[in-house]
């Protein structure tokens, strides 16, 4: 474990966001509305505040750029989420827009981290981004017409606006949902769009324009290209359905765009039609490995908007399923990127025995082994089978620190995975803090920033662990700060077990309808693969008005492009795999 | 040394390999001596899935079935008392609750009016389930007030038609409730007593006072 005793401070924070304000009377104001905070900027004002914001205030690290559509008021907002890397709360800053012509200036040059999340908010919300530099559709595809989240937008398979649906009791007929409403009459598509006449060039032609040019002429005056090569949709490496277009010289990457949205599923419109307590399961596929982080950060932020206390016993039992599941997750990692890596299976089946023995766990507890479903408002669903704690209590003290050590004697100092590893896909931390890289890859170039630190939420502030962190920046280093997490995890976990309290596992009474008040919350955990994030507003009604996620996998691809560059197209598999991405969290 | 990294990756996967096969001559000489089988047994799966297992850890499914735990959910299932003369007595009331909290909405509930007065009689006339677009994610059980929706342990449910389950196909008894959820249904039936014993303790002092 290398912790830098000085932080790679990049950028020297030297006010905070207080200070804001009285920086630019009359330009930026507080936001006023009720359960609602931080502060609203005008939109021709929005790069100089937030040079001012990134540069001076040191906000370095932005988390979060998302849209809402406000409706009843006909604008549109923009909310950025802004961190220090040395840690401490956000500072959020909004621009509203008119909702019939939304344009705000984009904050790509400012940090690169934006570039992903505004490509998401214009295809979603079709708000645009002057300065961009490749503003295209990225989670929908290019025939598609319109923007679904807006508030006024309907789904093929519309029924209400939000549930619990009206036919269903007290006479409710079943229907078969395709029978009501046959799909071919909900297709829409954009004026001047022809689906008989379509080639597929358009929306093509546009990825490789985005690309670096690839027709050049040589020394000889010949005109010359660059080869194209589509890696995925359908390729092993992708851990699923995720293209990436590579422009190469040779077999050196010169330019790459990632393509995705093949798993798309608009999560964020399920959850606004959703009641606030029907979204726990839906997080549980977001990242389908980690269930229990996925509930944990939705339910964080809806205990900050009800201002409900978690039970104690809960605190713990939410602390060891997180570690747990950050635990299984790493495995899973080792094996997969073993697997791009040519070794097939051998470290993959190795990982998946401690990861049954994991699971197991979980459906005794939870019911499910994957789709946990498990924690609540204000605690989690059942406490935890006197069995089941054993059988944890087993692992923890007695097997996995054993594993972790077999897992490293065959990996760690394999000289063709050194070799393979080391000193590939650079990325400096400067780079990986602009890009919004977060969690491990943010680590593995030697910026140890990790949430449970930086901004404690549930109970992490009790626990000695130390923030696993290599400054080489490389596949190594990220291979190498997740072995090292894992160790820390069990020693997290170590130190609950030993002083997890009886108790009640609610703090609440269980209901199902839960009253939110009015207003914004942003709760975000360390999730094994980043910083995930859930961005709530709520209306007072039994539904969400916004529901966003940021998801780590997504952001954690902006900076792809920059990693792969220079490298060997074989590395491209290993360097996807370092970043370790879950397409049912990338594509939403 | 180049190499030697391998080496000793080399040496973790011989050493399992060698552990498959100890384990299995272990288990020969159980046999012998206590009749434990490695295969096809109880003792044999309960060893694959705890703390000592190592070597061969998959079980042969179908032929061999991992125990599920009590807490396992798979699709709800509606509970029965069987009454006095074998009479099905639903615990549904179909109050909607559960239509209500389903995140899909694969919960279709048809109340029963009494066809003299108009008025809603406790007890479903239809009741239908979606199971190709349940979750299960047992959020019916949870928050039924009556303990009448429980989820099941069956998890076999491959067909070659959309699973619509009516009503008919959706009761099951109470005793193959207390047989899957044995604690739960231990748990409830507890509650449910104290609250009947503190009710007619209620109506008891109500009948002194009067």
């Amino acid at each position: 474990m290398t912790t830098p005793a000085s932080t790679p401070t990049l950028r020297p924070a030297q006010g905070d966001a207080s200070d804001l304000a009285a920086r630019f009377p009359g330009v930026v104001s507080p936001d006023t509305r009720p359960g609602f905070s931080g502060f609203t900027i005008p939109a021709d004002k929005l790069v100089e505040v937030a040079t001012i914001i990134r540069d001076e205030l040191g906000y370095d690290l932005l988390s979060s750029v998302t849209g809402v559509d406000y409706l009843p008021e006909n604008k549109m907002e923009v909310v950025y989420h802004a961190y220090k890397t040395t840690g401490g709360p956000a500072l959020v800053f909004k621009v509203q827009v008119p909702r019939d012509n939304p344009v705000v200036a984009s904050m790509t040059p400012i940090w690169k981290g934006a570039e992903f999340q505004e490509r998401e908010a214009w295809d979603l919300l079709g708000i645009k981004f002057t300065g961009h530099p490749d503003l295209r559709r990225i989670l929908m595809w290019e025939g598609f017409e319109g923007h679904p989240l807006r508030k006024d937008w309907k789904e093929a398979f519309y029924e209400e606006d939000a549930k619990p649906f009206k036919s269903r009791w007290p006479d409710g007929k079943h229907v078969l949902a395709e029978a009501r409403n046959p799909f071919s009459d909900n297709l829409r598509f954009p004026s001047g769009f022809d689906p008989e006449k379509m080639t597929f060039a358009d929306p093509e032609e546009a990825l490789y324009r985005s690309l670096k040019k690839y027709t050049f002429e040589d020394a000889d005056g010949i005109q010359a290209d660059h080869i194209i090569v589509n890696l995925g949709p359908q390729h092993p490496s992708t851990h699923g359905v995720f293209r990436s277009a590579v422009i190469l010289d040779g077999e050196t990457v010169v330019s790459l765009k990632p393509v995705m949205g093949y798993l798309h599923r608009n999560h964020d419109k399920i959850g606004e039609r959703n009641t606030f307590l029907q979204i726990i399961p839906y997080t549980d596929r977001l990242d389908y490995f980690c269930s229990m982080t996925n509930n944990h950060g939705y339910v964080l932020a809806v205990e900050k908007l009800m201002g409900i206390q978690v039970a104690e016993r809960a605190e713990y039992i939410r602390v060891i399923m997180d570690e747990i599941t950050r635990i299984q997750n790493h495995l899973i990692f080792f094996g997969m990127l073993l697997n791009d890596l040519g070794a097939m299976y051998t470290p993959a089946l190795y990982a998946f025995e401690e990861r049954e023995l994991i699971l197991d766990i979980f459906e005794a507890a939870a019911g499910s082994r994957m789709m946990c479903n498990y924690y609540r408002f204000g605690g989690v669903v059942r406490d935890v089978p006197a069995e089941a704690l054993q059988k944890l209590r087993d692992l923890v003290f007695d097997r996995l620190p054993g594993k972790i050590d077999e897992m490293e004697r065959l990996l760690t100092e394999n000289d063709v995975l050194v070799s393979r590893l080391k000193g590939v896909g650079y990325l400096s931390a400067e780079d990986a803090i602009n890009t919004s890289m977060t969690g491990p890859m943010l680590r593995a170039s030697g910026v140890p920033y990790d949430i449970r630190r930086a901004d404690p939420y549930s109970i992490y502030d009790r626990f000695d662990f130390k923030v696993a962190c290599r400054p080489d920046g490389d596949l190594y280093a990220r291979y190498m700060v997740r072995v090292d997490e894992v160790r820390e995890s069990i020693k997290i976990l170590q130190q609950a077990l030993k002083q997890i309290p009886e108790g009640p596992t609610m703090s609440v009474k269980p209901q199902y309808q839960v009253r939110v008040p009015a207003g914004e919350a942003y709760g975000r955990i360390e999730s094994p693969k980043g910083e995930l994030g859930y961005y709530v507003i709520s209306n007072g009604k039994p539904n969400p008005w916004r529901y966003h996620i940021r998801a780590s996998s997504f952001i954690n691809l902006t900076a792809l492009e920059m990693m792969c560059k220079g490298e060997k197209i074989a590395d491209f598999v290993a360097i996807l795999g370092a970043i370790d991405i879950v397409l049912g969290e990338l594509d939403r | 040394m180049y190499g030697k990294g391998m080496l000793k990756g080399l040496g973790v996967t011989l050493v399992r390999f060698w552990n498959t096969y100890w384990d299995d001559a272990v288990w020969m000489w159980r046999r012998v001596t206590t009749g434990d089988k490695r295969y096809h047994s109880k003792e044999g799966i309960a060893h694959r899935s705890s703390k000592n297992a190592r070597g061969i850890f998959t079980v042969q499914y179908p032929e061999e079935k991992l125990p599920v735990p009590e807490e396992f959910r798979y699709l709800p299932f509606l509970v029965y008392d069987e009454g006095a003369d074998g009479k099905r007595e639903i615990l549904c009331t179909s109050c909607g609750i559960c239509a209500k909290v389903c995140p899909p909405q694969c919960i279709w509930i048809v109340r029963t009016n009494d066809p003299l007065t108009g008025r809603p009689v406790p007890q479903p006339a239809e009741f239908y389930i979606d199971g190709d677009i349940c979750m299960s994610c047992g959020y019916c059980a949870e928050y039924c007030p009556f303990d009448a929706i429980k989820m099941d342990h069956d998890y076999e449910l491959a067909a070659y038609t959309r699973n619509i389950y009516d009503l008919e196909k959706l009761l099951k008894s109470s005793t193959y409730y207390a047989s899957i959820r044995p604690a739960n249904a231990a748990r409830e039936e507890e509650a449910r007593k104290a609250k009947e014993a503190a009710k007619s303790a209620r109506s008891a002092t109500h009948a002194a006072a009067a």
